[in-house]
């Protein structure tokens, strides 16, 4: 039987998130204490035993991805991730919510641990509320000296979907259009301001203080060995108990929706779920009993990503609701490169044929065949993924389409 | 230049003009400045009387008075005595001069210079850090610093401050003049000029004399020509009775055009030759059609001393002759034949008697060009003047006074009239005015008002005005602008038929080049 | 100095060489639409993709770096593929009047779909209801049409990065993306010197001189390398020739055939060369006749002028006879006009506009 297991969020509403005290009082800023007192190169090795892995998406270790981090480089930035775009998602409000301090707790620490004096968080445009609070929190940390000489500045985005891929973000940040620069150079290396820039998701950086106070074997012995700890799911669609929970992460996905969700709504019958966000793929029923972490997620052609859990009940048309996800990358497309600028909005016109009624099987030999370029060749995530949602509902649910032409 | 234009863009970590609007006049040299401040983060000082393009990006910008060159430079060069960012290396191993001029530098304080210039003290101060601190700073400088009746003064005092930081004989310094047409670098070389004959070699020197007489097999006149100026006021006064013009339009581009007009109606042979029918042809006694660049061949030398190959792509136009041929037509029916088969022959020949070019044939002048001096057929040329030491040996130090303009501005004329050029037209337009899109694009002539002299005025945007000086009058559209200071007003001299010169002053030469007051003249702007 | 194998062959590049360098040197070649070796990387038109062994994606050559032992296959099936689709892609919202397009013949798209056999696009949705991109913009020197634009946005880096000129950028996003002004606005009203540099690294016919247009695509014109005319730059041009006329003006990026502009421009020398066709052209000698001038034959005009000068002289002097040479014609011409003075006449009476 599945339950919660409440770390990021174990003091949730018990503690005034904007408030160091409050959070000291349950044994804030003990992380960065330890973390402070520990040799730099033996912190990043602390974090990449916990086997700590990003929380936005690539699951990346993370103390890898600092330890790319040079040196030598007099400036260096730490950058907090808060983009949040992806639709149905909404646990990294909550962590701000519930949980502020860990957050610039474990930015701290990132900086201590890569010799950076200077954070950001760049948070979406449709967070006005948050920003404020996360001001709020930054003042009185530093009032109480909880960060010493780090400090951190809030940054808002113009709701761009988009800028939630890291290098986007920066280009934001900087004043620029919001387009993804290529790779490489990483962040890790020519980041912000080109100097070397740590990008991690507010989840990743919320998991630091705890790993630092308990030790990295007690956070590796959490959830799945590969991708230990664990993760915030929100549950949005067809489901009886639409809210968020915090889950080990070797919790599977029909726990999550039957058990902690209540399953599907009103009785009805379960059809497919998306996990991940708006660019992951349609699991059907017959792949509920996989394990949510990053991994096993990947085995069946999904992604944990975000730990959006989009439930769809029987009477959903999928074909209707991969078109209206096609319209969104068409929208949210920033236009750089070819394959997605076109693509993005190829898809949606067929997609709308399609779901119109007017399709043919070409029409879907074409969107397989655009959807296989996109993921060959577009030059970031946005592109790469927005095909999916297309290409898992043709490869479990082709009847659907088939039905429509 | 003494130094060649792509070190703007590399090697100059700090760029001053003064009395440059390079963007419009030589735009390819402002792009290069631009990137090199942008993506080198190069210092840039820029000072001019009206807030130009460049102003813009600059990290001192001084907007000074017109014709008070010489007291901001040796206001500068004060801030750089008095705090110590001169080069003494230098001046102690390569100039002389020193002492005389320091002397007279002393009184020019930058609060000082502030009441002559009305820039601020504080932004001479800055301005002449950031040039000395630099560790290769570059001047250049076009017709602003040139165009007074203190001209060589102005230079003088340019050079005086690359002298004093050492900002001479290295990549990324320099004093560059920024030439302002396509070959005035090559007539200079080849001694279209009254006192010397090709490279610079004087007529009133007897050995070079008798090397030429031996060259061109002829004796030749000991004695200095007139210069251009001169020889229209000898026109005026019927002492000159004949003049051959080539390529050249003084009927727009000299000074006090009702001037010129009586003095070319004075003579007795006006020869014109020319691609088009210009205000000049109108008054010739015989035309000689010419050809443009793309009818011929030669080559031509750029700001920068660089030689380069100009190639004919098209045969000439109609019953055109080159304007070669024609020359040699001429001075064969003068009993003088010169035989020559084509440009290359002409090079060839020149060569011999012209030290800076004698390195240089056709086939070495192809893809990139030569710098002169180019004194052998193994030497590469010369990108950068002075490395190790000067033409006279030292570098000279100028003491140089502030003098007023030659015509101030007073009671019946209250503002100082500048002129220049514009982005889209060439000198007297005789080819841009004909270029059908410049010219559409550009079609008439403006005059710059700050708006608050229009508002005095009470005139708007747009509204055709008179401007009046001593010499003349023209009617010109106004154009409200705050890039001229409120005693400032600036006009173009490409259009013939609201022509700037008909304003402008002829009297007040500089007393050495003979340069005409282009930049400064006292002017009103009447409401029509 | 690292070692990789390319479409079955080693070769060994320095480090921080990219694929794109890389696969070029080893024979392959790689078609480009944004890459522009003078310009800022833009990685985007993901043309030059190719196949490294072991990656899940494709990459794209000119913005990734050669490492130690890859395995690089340049035209692969999956490589084909993509670039077929990026071109059907591209058709699918490009205008095709290639039969009337002044880039008709210099055009990589042209190029590339000729390479690959795509004749037509699978995409053939939206565009053909109508022009999305085209913008009239009221200026005499660059037309601008963007329903034939690729979106490689050479033109924005061009206009940045050699002029300096920050005019353009990037408008919308996805596929509504265009090139534009700031509040898309006419040329004329923004930053804009038309320079015409972004016509210069446009790979197809988006951006096009309308000084040129219909003059003669660039197959029909021979090059000739020259000095500009104007200012004392000295910048290299050449001059497009047609008929034994000029048609246009282009430019040459090579330092060694450009060493002062490297192909940049300013809008005189792009723009201001057909004063040379001008009807207003002199194209015969003129003698002043009764208070006319009148046509007359060249030995007529020189005998003339030659008689008048020997008058002149034998009564005044040689000092009563004077020339303005000229800074805009050659320095040969210049000697000579010098040497005429001198060794003909008898004076030193020669100067030119230098002070002007």
């Amino acid at each position: 039987m599945a339950e919660e297991l409440r770390v990021l969020l174990q003091y949730a509403d018990q503690i005034n998130p904007e408030s160091a005290d409050d959070y000291v009082k349950v044994g804030g800023y003990k992380g960065l204490e330890k973390a402070r007192s520990m040799d730099r190169k033996a912190l990043i090795d602390e974090v990449k035993k916990s086997g700590l892995r990003g929380r936005g998406g690539a699951g990346f270790n993370a103390g890898m991805k600092w330890s790319f981090v040079p040196q030598d480089a007099p400036i260096k930035y730490v950058v907090c991730n808060l983009d949040e775009g992806e639709p149905g998602t909404y646990k990294d409000r909550i962590i701000c919510e519930k949980n502020a301090q860990a957050l610039l707790e474990g930015m701290a620490i990132c900086g201590t641990a890569i010799s950076s004096k200077q954070g950001y968080i760049y948070c979406r445009g449709e967070y006005p509320f948050v920003v404020e609070l996360l001001k709020n929190a930054i003042k009185s940390a530093k009032a109480s000296g909880a960060l010493g000489d780090f400090d951190i500045e809030v940054r808002m985005g113009a709701g761009a979907y988009v800028c939630g891929e890291e290098t986007a973000l920066i280009e934001s940040i900087e004043g620029h259009r919001g387009e993804p620069r290529f790779k490489p150079p990483f962040p890790g290396v020519e980041g912000l301001w080109a100097a070397p820039t740590v990008v991690n998701n507010v989840e990743t950086f919320a998991c630091l203080p705890n790993i630092l106070a308990n030790g990295a074997e007690w956070f590796a012995g959490i959830g799945a060995t590969r991708y230990p700890g664990t993760k915030i799911v929100t549950l949005t669609g067809d489901i009886e108990n639409a809210t968020y929970f915090e889950v080990p992460t070797n919790v599977t996905l029909r726990d999550v929706i039957f058990t902690l969700g209540g399953g599907v709504k009103n009785g009805k019958k379960f059809k497919a779920v998306q996990v991940g966000g708006t660019s992951g793929a349609f699991i059907p029923e017959q792949n509920l009993d996989t394990q949510i972490d990053f991994d096993s997620m990947g085995s069946i052609g999904a992604a944990l990503g975000s730990g959006a859990v989009f439930v769809l009940d029987e009477t959903r048309d999928i074909v209707d609701v991969v078109t209206r996800i096609s319209k969104f990358f068409e929208h949210e497309s920033c236009g750089k490169c070819n394959p997605c600028r076109e693509g993005t909005f190829r898809l949606r016109e067929i997609m709308e044929k399609v779901n119109a009624g007017r399709g043919t099987t070409q029409d879907m030999d074409n969107l397989l065949l655009l959807s296989k370029v996109m993921q060959k060749a577009a030059l970031c995530g946005l592109g790469q993924a927005a095909p999916i949602p297309i290409e898992s509902t043709i490869k479990h649910f082709r009847y659907e389409y088939l039905r429509k032409i | 230049m003494t130094n060649s234009i792509n070190e703007l863009e590399a090697d100059a970590k700090c760029v001053f003009l003064i009395g440059t609007n390079t963007t419009e006049n030589h735009p390819v040299i402002g792009y290069k400045i631009k990137q090199n401040v942008r993506k080198n983060g190069a210092k840039l000082v820029v000072a001019d009387p009206r807030r130009i393009e460049l102003a813009e990006m600059a990290d001192v910008y001084m907007k000074f008075k017109p014709g008070t060159d010489v007291a901001l430079i040796n206001a500068m060069m004060n801030v750089i005595i008095n705090e110590e960012l001169l080069d003494k290396e230098f001046i102690t191993n390569r100039t002389e001069g020193f002492e005389e001029m320091a002397a007279v530098i002393a009184q020019y304080t930058p609060e000082y210079a502030e009441e002559i210039t009305e820039v601020p003290a504080e932004d001479i101060r800055k301005a002449a850090r950031l040039y000395a601190e630099a560790d290769t700073a570059s001047i250049c400088y076009a017709m602003g610093i040139t165009q007074h009746s203190t001209g060589t003064d102005n230079v003088k005092s340019v050079c005086n401050l690359a002298l004093l930081t050492g900002n001479l004989g290295k990549p990324g310094t320099g004093v560059n003049p920024l030439r302002g047409q396509n070959n005035v670098q090559g007539a200079c070389d080849m001694g279209a000029l009254p006192v010397t004959y090709p490279a610079y070699q004087k007529v009133t020197d007897s050995a070079v004399r008798e090397k030429f007489e031996k060259a061109w097999g002829v004796s030749l006149s000991p004695n200095n020509g007139l210069t251009l100026t001169a020889a229209i006021n000898k026109a005026y006064s019927k002492e000159l009775k004949g003049l051959m013009v080539i390529g050249e339009n003084p009927m727009v581009s000299d000074p006090d055009l009702k001037h010129v007009e009586e003095a070319l109606d004075n003579l007795e042979l006006l020869m014109v030759q020319d691609i088009f029918f210009t205000e000049t042809a109108r008054k010739a006694d015989v035309v000689f059609p010419g050809v443009t660049f793309a009818e011929t061949d030669g080559t031509f030398t750029n700001t920068e001393r660089r030689v380069q190959r100009v190639r004919q792509a098209i045969s000439p136009r109609g019953g055109t002759l080159p304007d070669w041929q024609i020359l040699c037509e001429l001075s064969k029916r003068l009993g003088y034949p010169m035989n020559y088969s084509s440009p290359e022959e002409i090079f060839d020949e020149m060569k011999t008697v012209t030290p800076s070019y004698a390195g240089m044939t056709y086939t070495r002048l192809e893809g990139k060009g030569l710098h002169w001096p180019c004194p052998n057929e193994e030497h590469m040329g010369t990108p950068v003047l002075h490395k190790e030491k000067f033409n006279r040996g030292l570098g000279l130090f100028h003491a140089i006074e502030f003098k007023d303009p030659a015509e101030l501005p007073d009671e019946e004329y209250p503002l100082i009239l500048s002129t220049g050029r514009n982005l889209f037209h060439y000198h007297t337009g005789t080819m841009t005015r004909r270029s059908s899109a410049l010219n559409k694009h550009v079609p008439e002539n403006e005059v710059q008002i700050n708006p608050a002299t229009a508002e005095r005025l009470n005139i708007v945007n747009g509204e055709k005005v008179k401007v009046v000086t001593r010499r003349g009058n023209i009617e010109v559209k106004a154009k409200v602008t705050d890039i001229v200071n409120e005693n400032v007003i600036f006009t173009y001299f490409h259009f013939s038929e609201a022509a700037a010169n008909m304003l402008t002053n002829a009297d007040s030469l500089d007393p050495v080049a003979g340069i005409p007051e282009y930049k400064v003249c006292a002017a009103r702007v009447e409401k029509i | 100095m690292i070692s990789l194998t390319i479409d079955g062959r080693e070769i060994q590049v320095p480090r921080g060489t990219t694929l794109l360098t890389a696969c070029r040197q080893a024979g392959a070649d790689i078609p480009t639409l944004c890459y522009d070796p003078d310009l800022r990387l833009a990685g985007s038109c993901r043309m030059c993709v190719v196949e490294v062994k072991g990656r899940r994606n494709l990459v794209a050559g000119c913005v990734t770096p050669a490492e130690n032992n890859m395995v690089v296959e340049t035209e692969s099936p999956d490589v084909v593929e993509s670039r077929k689709i990026i071109l059907e892609l591209l058709l699918a919202r490009h205008k095709l009047t290639c039969h009337t397009c002044e880039s008709d013949g210099s055009c990589k798209l042209q190029d590339y779909c000729y390479r690959y056999g795509v004749t037509d696009s699978r995409f053939t949705g939206e565009f053909h209801d109508g022009p999305h991109f085209s913008k009239e913009d009221a200026n005499p020197f660059i037309k601008r049409d963007y329903d034939k634009c690729i979106m490689c946005t050479r033109c924005v880096r061009a206009c940045e990065e050699i002029t300096g000129a920050q005019a353009i950028n990037v408008m919308n996003r996805g596929h509504h993306a265009k090139i534009a002004t700031i509040f898309d606005g006419n040329l004329e009203d923004s930053p804009c010197v038309f320079c015409g540099q972004c016509i210069m690294v446009c790979p197809v016919g988006a951006l096009t001189s309308k000084v040129a247009a219909g003059k003669g695509k660039s197959y029909q014109t021979e090059k000739v390398l020259t000095t500009c005319t104007y200012c004392g730059t000295g910048c290299t041009l050449e001059l497009n020739v047609k008929d034994d006329k000029v048609v246009g003006v282009t430019s040459v990026r090579d330092e060694n055939w450009s060493p002062v502009n490297r192909g940049a421009l300013c809008v005189k020398g792009r723009f201001g060369w057909d004063f040379i066709n001008s009807s207003d052209r002199l194209t015969t000698p003129l003698i002043r006749e009764n208070g006319e001038l009148r046509p007359a034959s060249w030995d007529e005009a020189l005998d003339f002028t030659a008689a008048k000068i020997k008058e002149i002289k034998g009564e005044h002097g040689p000092d009563s006879l004077a020339m303005f040479s000229s800074a805009r014609v050659t320095n040969e011409e210049n000697y000579l006009a010098q040497k005429l003075m001198r060794a003909a006449i008898g004076t030193n009476n020669v100067d030119h506009c230098a002070r002007l």
